[in-house]
């Protein structure tokens, strides 16, 4: 059974059920652990119809465990795409009107290039053979599926968490190709507090016998129970306190009173498993040291000389930032600093705190105050480029 | 951050300050309304800055420029001379260090314009002279005990701190209770007595 889901997913891998865009010799990636990625491949989805000025696209950059199914159907879960709350015909990001980019991260494992991917090498997957990815080389591979479609300016990226994390990065190295740009729930850098999870995760998959030092795929095996652990740390850092005890607070799972031993006694606890088995059908371990590792480098400020305010200068892009109030993975903090950096850069920015008890995740769900400003902010950068877009 | 929403007559007179198409930061934006009257009217590049995030969220469903902000605290972050003008509209007196902000106003626009509520009006006099008590009027609704307004200034006292501060006074306007402006003639005193607001356009 193991093996048959391995084999599953290795499928998704490299040849994914969406489009995919095959980069040859000609056109290698460049990574910034200094080496270049070559061959390599983007899987990606799109929405609606670029319009003939090709000025109404939005690049949609998808979290940690996202992937570029996000306004259809995800062909490993059978779940509605993951942002569809927003992003859908006469929804407030309308694919009637603007036309929606979203690829999986290289590094990921639903068809872009990563650990999980077939070397042309060793006809063997990369496993940890991969270079170490960064949040800057997803976005240089972006640039290139962007430049395939021919559009020379995004009218807007938006991203949430890792997503924003490459939001803010495309708007410092492309500021010229980002009309307007929304990061949600994001930094400018990991915390110190962020990268010990990632690292109490990354041990949990690596403590499992079947990780086999990263090469788990050639023998058939997957380490699901680190995997396992790995999301049910994350998953309570994606939640809040408050959000927690309102949906389980103490209550037992199906049985009247503890049973003294150590079965899932807790609701909590019931979830928490839940949450952890259902992501190891659909996510590739190593991947996942990958893009926790990528978020742990980022540092937008370290990579301009510790200003973050030079990473943004002279920029013209229109930045709306929001943050959630229960968020303690990426508090409001961490947006204020980049709205600092953006003031003290002269450049154009709104910036929305939104009251909830949701936590970090409140990204993704339905938040009527923060579809209310992303509708309101993309209506007036839409006037300002001369996009329409409708009542 | 701007905390009186009652008579707003101030909006127009603020707008009128302004040269189109300028670069323009709102500090205290409130709702918005006069970031709005603004890009409308003049078409400036505005900006806003408001300290309740009620304020900020309505402001940015509503497309505006605005961020979440505190003027004591987040000015410091501000560039020099990076906006043609910045506005402060009824929330000096709600500052904790009002001559550190208009300071930082000074230094961040070319031109300030400074909106606020005279706390030498008649009526606010003959509350304290006749009454003895601290005025509650439909201009100043708040009770001493949970007002936002902590620093009250006359117009006397606000050209006190302008000549302090090294500002100059570019123009100004005091209003009456109906709003009307009254006449350039009159003398700094009757101003004093008879204007319910007063605006100032200041440059450093």
């Amino acid at each position: 059974m193991a093996a048959g889901r391995a084999e599953a997913r290795h499928d998704e891998a490299n040849e994914p059920r969406s489009p995919v865009l095959r980069f040859g010799a000609d056109r290698p990636l460049r990574l910034d652990a200094g080496i270049t990625l070559s061959p390599f491949q983007i899987a990606y989805q799109t929405y609606g119809e670029l319009n003939a000025a090709r000025s109404n696209a939005i690049l949609v950059c998808h979290a940690l465990t996202g992937d570029q199914h996000v306004a259809s159907r995800n062909p490993v879960t059978g779940k509605p795409g993951w942002w569809e709350v927003l992003i859908g015909p006469g929804k407030v990001i309308d694919t009637n009107r603007f036309f929606v980019i979203c690829s999986n991260v290289v590094g990921g494992c639903l068809g872009s290039t990563g650990p999980a991917s077939i070397s042309p090498l060793t006809g063997r997957a990369y496993s940890l053979d991969l270079p170490v990815i960064t949040i800057r080389d997803m976005v240089r591979a972006q640039a290139m599926l962007v430049d395939h479609f021919g559009i020379d300016q995004l009218f807007c990226v938006i991203g949430g968490s890792m997503g924003g994390m490459q939001v803010l990065e495309w708007a410092s190295t492309y500021p010229e190709r980002v009309f307007s740009a929304l990061p949600i729930a994001t930094g400018a850098r990991h915390s110190a507090q962020n990268i010990a999870f990632h690292e109490v995760g990354r041990q949990a998959v690596m403590a499992d016998p079947d990780w086999r030092g990263g090469t788990y795929l050639e023998h058939g095996v997957r380490p699901q129970k680190g995997l396992a652990v790995a999301r049910m740390a994350a998953h309570v850092t994606y939640l809040s306190e408050s959000a927690l005890h309102r949906k389980f607070g103490r209550n037992l799972q199906n049985r009247e009173r503890p049973t003294f031993g150590f079965d899932a006694d807790f609701q909590i606890e019931s979830y928490l498993r839940h949450q952890g088995m259902t992501f190891v059908d659909r996510f590739d371990a190593n991947s996942y040291l990958y893009l926790t590792r990528s978020m742990d480098y980022f540092d937008l400020a370290a990579d301009h000389g510790g200003r973050l305010a030079d990473a943004f200068a002279g920029i013209k892009t229109r930045f709306c930032l929001v943050s959630f109030t229960s968020d303690w993975l990426f508090p409001t903090e961490e947006s204020r600093s980049v709205v600092h950096a953006l003031n003290a850069a002269g450049a154009s920015v709104s910036f929305v705190e939104i009251e909830t008890d949701r936590g970090h995740d409140a990204f993704l769900l339905d938040e009527p105050e923060l579809f209310a400003a992303i509708d309101g902010f993309l209506r007036s950068a839409a006037r300002a480029r001369g996009v329409e877009v409708g009542p | 951050m701007s905390v009186n929403h009652t008579n707003r007559v101030d909006l127009q007179v603020m707008a009128d300050l302004i040269a189109p198409g300028s670069r323009v930061l709102d500090v205290g934006c409130g709702d918005g309304a006069l970031l709005e009257l603004l890009q409308r009217d003049r078409n400036v590049d505005g900006r806003g800055v408001e300290l309740s995030q009620r304020g900020v969220n309505e402001c940015v469903a509503r497309g505006l420029s605005v961020i979440q902000g505190d003027a004591d605290s987040d000015l410091v972050y501000y560039p020099d001379k990076g906006f043609d003008y910045v506005l402060l509209s009824q929330t000096l007196q709600a500052t904790r260090n009002p001559r550190l902000v208009l300071e930082h106003l000074l230094r961040i626009g070319r031109h300030v314009v400074v909106s606020f509520p005279n706390f030498g009006h008649w009526r606010v006099r003959s509350s304290l002279f006749f009454k003895g008590r601290m005025p509650v009027t439909a201009d100043l609704p708040y009770s001493w005990y949970d007002t936002p307004n902590i620093h009250f200034c006359t117009i006397r006292d606000f050209v006190g701190l302008c000549t302090e501060v090294g500002a100059t006074v570019e123009s100004a306007i005091a209003l009456n209770d109906s709003g009307q402006r009254i006449g350039l003639s009159m003398p700094w005193w009757f101003w004093n007595f008879f204007g319910q607001q007063a605006v100032f356009l200041l440059k450093r």
